[in-house]
């Protein structure tokens, strides 16, 4: 698996640092890998919402474990992300339920009103648009993720607003 | 108005916080439990409930906590199981979201009754907010005594924390889930030994959804005879449902069990009936892994009785003309709705979603996707329907967890009840190119192309 | 306990997995083990292939299992009666598992250096279906390279994790594993590290399919016109025990010994492995014996032919002669006891 290497500065401030030492303290002492899922969200949120092969080794010595087991963990869950992603990541929502209330259109928009294909990110690096499985919100449906929050209920004048939004820098992406 | 125990709060405002929750008779269970009963009591409460599992399969909940190892003096933990992912399913979201604590009262009162002192709720990464949510409820129950060392001056000790996945379906699976608790790829373990003897850490564990743990505290707070009185039969209590689709109105309903599908669709306490008033075509009623029902199968089972939302109702006929309660994920389909490309929506899910640990799920479910996809644009055979029912049946039942199961079950039910659909796609491949192909010409009106 | 395969009874140890128990009856009833290996800890259960009907649960309970169970991750009971290839149901799901485990694989044989001593070309030939159904493009993973030993080729692999637990169990820091899920789920090291550590070369040995093969090996010969012998030398890592795989004089392999059912006797050291093909560095011990069906016997240790009458399948025994002659050692020339086994 070649990893295209992007550069990512590194940089676990004392913030971050108390709040992985406060998930690492949810588990016994002898049982830190089981914070492994938990505190890469964290250190993602922290670096751009991406993981280099690096923050997965630092993370990896955090956790006293072998990088590998980082590596293998990171590929296996969708959400984390293995290389740059746009600030705003809108993720659109495909399995049935959306499906059959229009989640294919939704996304059709948001792609070409920013011009590009699902799985693309803007050149300036501000917004990804992506196609996943089923997040949960069938009956709120066409809808998608953003951050840690869902858009449900989406129309076009919807995603409009959000991308405006976005662009003015009014959307929290984390409920910290 | 049914009777209802998980929602009958939901409307008081700040329910969601732990002061409004008290106020009105939160954590009494708690009380009820550590002062006045044992472990073994409420474990025969729950029995006595006639409750079961409520995250799809069914199994009585008194029954597996039952099953937990008390003997090798190990640690034990309960595991809540929130990693809601099953397609058409939304129902604990809505719960932890507008009443956390409930489900927190619920934890505590169950790990008391397992014995465990170390407690987790496993939820799935993309409720990010609502595992904040949980994480601040958490903390207000740590202050106000209900968690921690020595809870209500007894010597139960109990730690609770949330622990988040990162998106994987598969984490549903209870054997993945601990896998993913322990900070692991979600690769479900082969059984035995089941975790109620070896789950977490090895250690003795019990995984239950959080809305068969959010039922506790009314049965420590009612009795389990009370409870069984609740429902239908063996069909006990209430059921949340997580109606989407082509309905008025979409949303999580809790119901006694026992009323009809009919009045479930189309009263305006529930779903309001159907969207636009177009027709209603199928039903998935259990969550996507359950089989679809054609819209004879719907209001009436096989032998003409009325469909009620029970268990037993449901899946009344087996896989024939039945289906399943599943996880109460009712999904509802209207005549411009294409069963191929749905069918195919779920395979692309289930291909996605497989560990890739076991050859027939690795393989079959991709290559279920790969025909699925080739019918639905147009570029199929009849033997290619043939095929997809055949290598269904050839993962079924031959993989390490029910993941298999779950992606070859909507394949057959698919080609049984409408085989018709997926014979035009394969005859007609100009007439369903635009994805949207039955929005202006519904199959009921070019059926007859096929039996020329 | 006793317990009943295919009508064979035997007794065994409780804790036995019906897998064993079949391997100690032995025949046409022994399950085959694409990812199960006995010398590696959580090893099986994955590739579905030795999937077995369990008829009967136990004297104590004798109701049938409901589903076909994994014969080396299924304990046997007391009175269990289980059924292999009696079974149509096993047959069928057989099948199918060699179907599944084919339709991505890329058929590469003619250019694979495990073929011929290929747990799937195995599978295949006992429980594989004549016609393909799989009309889609195969699925494909770019190159990785892992070093200067170990060859991966993971077109070719069927994700039994045995190499990931030979790293884990035998090896001090395992820097690969699978990453990736699903379908394309793949082994690799994420950063294309080497694999160097000294007993990761028995990756190679326990891969039941071309998958991980030998670099200082690759494309050298077919293994069955290599004449294996047992051979051992003083080693400080390992205990030295050994095969080597000979053409007359030369040693173009170095593996650890396998028995019948391909499993190791002993982890050998890469040093061994790789670093020692010379014949001064072993003691040769003598010819390594392999079960009648391997194709690896053809050339070497077939039974002893019937005469026949025609002249020119004359000719053509008369050359393979020959040839059994020029891939043997001097020292330990070819036998007409040899061609007894």
């Amino acid at each position: 698996m070649e990893v295209k290497k992007y550069k990512q500065n590194i940089n676990i401030t004392p913030e971050l640092q108390q709040r992985i030492d406060e998930l690492i303290s949810h588990y016994p002492a002898d049982k830190r890998k089981s914070a492994l899922l938990p505190v890469l969200h964290e250190v993602q949120d922290a670096h751009d919402n991406w993981l280099s092969a690096e923050l997965m080794d630092k993370v990896a010595e955090i956790l006293n474990i072998t990088p590998i087991e980082v590596y293998e963990v990171v590929t296996f869950y969708t959400m984390y992300n293995q290389k740059p992603v746009g600030k705003y990541m809108f993720e659109f929502c495909l399995t049935s339920c959306c499906g059959i209330r229009g989640a294919d259109d939704m996304m059709e928009y948001a792609c070409e009103k920013l011009g590009v294909q699902p799985g693309e990110t803007t050149p300036d690096g501000m917004f990804s648009v992506v196609g996943v499985q089923c997040l949960g919100a069938c009956g709120y449906a066409p809808m998608m993720q953003l951050g840690d929050f869902y858009k449900e209920h989406l129309t076009r004048e919807k995603i409009d607003k959000i991308i405006e939004d976005c662009k003015a820098g009014n959307v929290i992406l984390h409920d910290k | 108005m049914a009777t209802k125990i998980l929602l009958d709060k939901i409307n008081i405002p700040g329910i969601k916080s732990y002061d409004v929750y008290r106020q009105n008779g939160g954590y009494a269970s708690v009380e009820k439990a550590i002062k006045s009963m044992t472990p073994d009591e409420i474990t025969e409460e729950v029995k006595a409930s006639g409750l079961r599992g409520r995250g799809g399969a069914g199994f009585p909940v008194g029954l597996k906590w039952s099953f937990i190892d008390k003997k090798s003096g190990k640690p034990r933990h309960l595991v809540c199981n929130a990693d809601e992912s099953e397609p058409g399913t939304f129902k604990d979201r809505y719960l932890m979201e507008h009443i956390p604590h409930l489900l927190i009262e619920g934890m505590i009162t169950s790990s008391y009754a397992l014995g465990a002192n170390l407690s987790y709720i496993y939820i799935r990464g993309e409720y990010m907010w609502v595992f904040k949510i949980l994480e601040r409820a958490i903390k207000e129950a740590y202050a106000a005594g209900w968690l921690g060392k020595n809870i209500l001056g007894s010597d139960y000790s109990l730690d609770l924390h949330v622990h988040c996945g990162a998106g994987a379906y598969i984490c549903g699976e209870e054997t993945a889930l601990i896998e993913s608790l322990e900070g692991k790829r979600g690769n479900p373990r082969i059984k035995p030994p089941f975790p109620a003897v070896s789950g977490l850490w090895s250690n003795p564990t019990v995984v239950n959804n959080v809305e068969s743990i959010a039922n506790v505290p009314w049965i420590v707070n009612n009795s389990g005879e009370a409870y069984s009185k609740i429902g239908l039969g063996r069909s006990a209590g209430t059921k949340l449902i997580s109606a989407s689709g082509h309905i008025r109105k979409p949303g999580v309903y809790e119901i006694e069990m026992g009323i009809t599908v009919h009045e479930f669709i189309n009263s305006d306490e529930y779903c309001g009936g159907m969207m636009d008033d177009r027709p209603i075509k199928a039903l998935i009623p259990g969550g996507s892994s359950v089989p679809i029902l054609p819209e004879h199968l719907i209001y009436k089972t096989a032998n003409g009785e009325d469909r009620l939302m029970t268990y037993e109702s449901l899946s009344d006929g087996g896989f024939e003309t039945g289906s399943m309660l599943g996880s109460g994920g009712f999904i509802v389909y209207n005549d411009t709705a294409c069963i191929v490309r749905n069918t195919w929506n779920f395979a692309r899910f289930y291909a996605h979603e497989s560990c890739g640990q076991c050859s027939p799920c690795r393989e079959g479910t991709g290559w279920l996707e790969k025909i699925l996809h080739r019918i639905e644009t147009g570029n199929g055979t009849m033997e290619d329907i043939d095929l997809l029912w055949n290598i269904q049946s050839n993962i079924e039942g031959n993989t390490i967890c029910p993941l298999g199961d779950a992606a070859a079950w909507p394949v057959a039910a698919a080609i049984r009840h409408f085989r018709e659909e997926f014979e035009y796609h394969v005859l007609y491949p100009e007439k369903i190119k635009n994805r949207d192909h039955y929005v202006n010409e519904p199959f009921s009106t070019v059926k007859h192309l096929i039996n020329k | 306990m006793k317990v009943t395969i295919d009508g064979h009874e035997i007794e065994v140890e409780p804790g036995t997995s019906i897998l064993q128990a079949a391997r100690m009856i032995g025949g046409e009833s022994v399950p085959p083990a694409m990812c199960y290996y006995s010398k590696l800890e959580g090893t099986g259960g994955k590739c579905r292939a030795c999937l077995v009907e369990v008829s009967k649960g136990s004297e104590a309970d004798p109701r049938p299992m409901p589903k076909l169970m994994a014969s080396c991750k299924t304990g046997v009971m007391d009175g269990m009666e289980v059924k292999s290839i009696t079974s149509p149901k096993v047959l069928e799901a057989r099948k199918a598992v060699t179907e599944f485990l084919l339709i991505n694989h890329p058929l590469d044989c003619p250019v694979c250096d495990q073929a011929g001593e290929c747990d799937l070309q195995n599978l295949a030939f006992n429980h594989g279906k004549e016609q393909k159904r799989f009309k889609e493009e195969k699925r494909t993973f770019a190159p990785e390279n892992i070093g200067e030993n170990i060859q991966l080729h993971m077109n070719r692999c069927i994700l039994c994790y045995r190499c990931v637990k030979t790293a884990e169990q035998l090896t001090d820091k395992r820097v690969h594993g699978v990453c990736g899920r699903g379908d394309h789920a793949q082994i690799s090291t994420y950063i294309s590290a080497a694999i160097d550590n000294e007993f990761s070369g028995n990756m190679i040995d326990v891969c039941p399919v071309g998958a991980l093969t030998d670099k200082t090996f690759r494309f050298k010969s077919r293994v069955w016109f290599n004449k294996p012998y047992n051979a051992h030398r003083d080693c400080p890592t390992c205990s030295g025990k050994t095969t080597v795989w000979m053409f007359g004089e030369e040693i173009q392999r170095v593996t650890a010994r396998k028995d019948e059912f391909h499993e190791v006797e002993e982890f050998i050291c890469n040093s061994c492995r790789f670093d020692h093909k010379d014949t001064k560095d072993w003691v040769i011990e003598g010819p390594r014996k392999f079960e009648k069906f391997s194709v690896i016997n053809q050339n070497n240790y077939t039974q002893k032919l019937d005469k026949v009458v025609m002249k020119t399948e004359k000719q053509i025994l008369e050359g393979r002669q020959q040839d059994r002659v020029k891939i043997s050692m001097k020292e330990i020339p070819f036998t007409d006891n040899e061609s007894k086994e």
